[in-house]
């Protein structure tokens, strides 16, 4: 009965999603910045990181730091094996295979370089076509305009509807057989657009197309089974998700690494060198070479471990309601505009004011100590798309509350209220 | 509750002649039988901005831009285009010099002691209001934005950026 009793209030701990006490855990929200109360409203371009995060990091420096996969002595194994238990949370949370699928990056970013230039150059040629999105941002633009500059691929740019959706039906207009990448973003950190990811999948495959996935903000909204969508690739930055900054994720599926060539070359990625040839270690070492980010590594298994054990169903419904109200109020704002009004949205939402320029919304707003985001996002062609300069941007994380909402309500009015 | 009256910063970076300005900018377009122009960008905020201008024997006729920018950008740009008429090219890079150093130097800017400038004085001090960025220094950029582009445009190049 007792146990009964126990095992159930359990249960309910872990399902109660407590946002007061989840704030608690990351002390620079009770920072003031000029002199108000931070309101933290920019997570979509990096996220705060809670005390066990930190701890982590610290405890490392202070107690257990030493190269990886190198010395023959204790602190060295123990920090080993710390990397590649932080390897495995990355692979049990991506739901992967196997750990050899995971690769370490500096950032999302390198990952599809990576991506771009090991498997497009190997596999592609001219004429072959990439598929994007008017959502992408530069990262997973740029790099397969390098590509296309080296071989000669052709990029195909599925366009966004006037709502900011990008739909299966969009897609299936662009797919043919010369597409041989579909890279995509999750979710737009613009719009808050959720792409069907795995309708694209089954569409990229029956054309024999290979699929990246940008999950820089998709992976912080809510849990990804790489293998329920089916993608081939799927990378993302740990500082969205909590961690240290400098450390990204590359998931490669089943043997993709080792069809591919090596990104770089240097120590750790190799079996053996002579100055007549090297071979190459087996993957994912294949594709770290140098000194790893070992502490941002450790660090995000640590943020890993936290917001699974709240639970990324929890957060994602805790951002949700925090995004419904969101939109609500700031819909009662005279001559404020949301962009976009996509099927379904992560928390993140763009918006315009007649008349005030998000850069001058932004600069008010920060005296009030609410911090947002205000220019292109990083995605020129989405902004060149939507016949916008620039736009006012509020993103949501797990330790936003209804009341930071109240606050940048209150702050956009007054910023109203200064352009008369 | 916050209220505007808490923040002096603000009030100095909004002031009434840059409000006006921002929301009413003058010589907005371009200018008839322009003998220059650039394109300015400000990478940051994506703005971008166009000058056009005609000068004859050294003199700047008139000058006129287009683009969208932020309040403090284009009321630079509009005070700007109105300042500069009928000025020297010297005379330009004088009150682009005044605009640098009040967006940029410490609180006291002594406008007086800017005695070098002479008859610019009365411009000078009216640029002043152009001093409230000096608080913000990511909107520096905002409003020199117009003031680089006629340079650049002046000295016969097409486009600038101030990153």
């Amino acid at each position: 009965m007792s146990l009964e009793t126990g095992l159930k209030s359990d249960r309910r701990e872990a399902n109660a999603f407590d946002v007061a006490s989840i704030r608690a855990d990351f002390p620079i929200l009770s920072r003031k910045v000029h002199g108000k109360q931070l309101v933290y409203l920019d997570s979509a371009a990096s996220a705060q990181k809670p005390q066990q995060v930190i701890d982590t990091v610290r405890h490392y420096y202070e107690s257990t730091y030493a190269n990886v996969h190198r010395g023959a002595y204790f602190l060295s194994e123990t920090v080993t094996s710390d990397y590649e238990s932080a390897r495995l949370k990355v692979c049990d949370f991506l739901n992967a295979r196997v750990a050899a699928e995971i690769v370490f990056t500096k950032g999302a970013t390198e990952a599809i370089n990576l991506v771009a230039q090991c498997y497009g150059r190997t596999f592609l040629e001219e004429g072959d076509q990439v598929l994007l999105t008017d959502l992408e941002h530069h990262s997973n633009i740029v790099p397969w305009q390098l590509l296309r500059d080296a071989i000669g691929v052709e990029l195909v740019v599925v366009p966004v509807r006037s709502d900011g959706d990008v739909l299966l039906e969009d897609f299936e207009k662009a797919i043919n057989t010369r597409t041989k990448i579909v890279a995509v973003t999750h979710v737009s950190n613009v719009l808050g657009t959720v792409l069907p990811i795995r309708g694209i999948t089954d569409l990229a495959h029956s054309v024999g197309a290979r699929v990246l996935v940008d999950g820089c903000q998709g992976i912080v909204h809510g849990p990804v089974d790489v293998r329920d969508l089916e993608v081939d690739f799927y990378v993302f930055s740990g500082h969205k998700l909590y961690a240290p900054n400098g450390i990204g994720i590359l998931y490669a599926k089943g043997d993709l690494l080792s069809l591919m060539p090596p990104y770089q070359g240097g120590g750790d990625m190799i079996k053996s060198v002579t100055f007549e040839r090297s071979e190459w270690a087996e993957p994912p070492a294949k594709f770290e070479a140098g000194t790893p980010p070992i502490v941002p590594a450790i660090g995000l298994g640590s943020a890993i471990d936290y917001v699974s054990t709240i639970g990324m169903e929890s957060i994602s419904s805790h951002e949700n309601a925090v995004l419904t109200y969101a939109m609500e109020m700031l819909a009662t704002i005279d001559s404020l505009r949301l962009v976009g009004r996509p099927l379904r949205k992560a928390p993140v939402i763009s918006f315009v004011i007649d008349g005030i320029h998000p850069h001058d919304i932004a600069t008010i707003l920060d005296r009030t100590g609410v911090c947002i985001r205000a220019g292109h996002h990083c995605a020129q062609p989405l902004m060149d798309r939507l016949e916008l300069a620039a736009t006012a941007r509020a993103s949501f994380a797990m330790y936003n509350t209804l009341e930071d909402v109240d606050k940048l309500v209150a702050a956009v009015r007054l910023a109203k209220e200064m352009f008369g | 509750m916050f209220g505007l009256s808490d923040s002096e910063d603000l009030k100095s970076l909004y002031q009434e002649i840059i409000l006006d300005h921002g929301k009413n900018p003058r010589n907005q377009g371009t200018v008839e039988g322009h003998t220059c122009d650039a394109n300015g960008n400000n990478p940051l905020c994506g703005d971008r901005i166009l000058v056009t201008a005609k000068v004859d024997e050294g003199f700047i006729e008139e000058a006129a831009f287009t683009g969208k920018g932020c309040a403090i950008s284009i009321a630079s740009a509009s005070m700007m285009t109105e300042i500069v008429k009928g000025r020297t090219i010297d005379e330009f890079k004088k009150l682009f010099a005044s605009v640098r150093a009040v967006c940029t130097e410490s609180d006291d800017v002594d406008i007086e002691s800017m005695s070098v400038f002479g008859e610019l004085e009365e411009d000078v001090s009216r640029l002043a209001a152009l001093g409230g960025v000096r608080n913000f220094p990511m909107r520096v950029k905002c409003a020199t934005l117009a003031w680089h582009t006629l340079l650049s445009c002046l000295e016969g190049n097409k486009s600038v950026s101030t990153e």
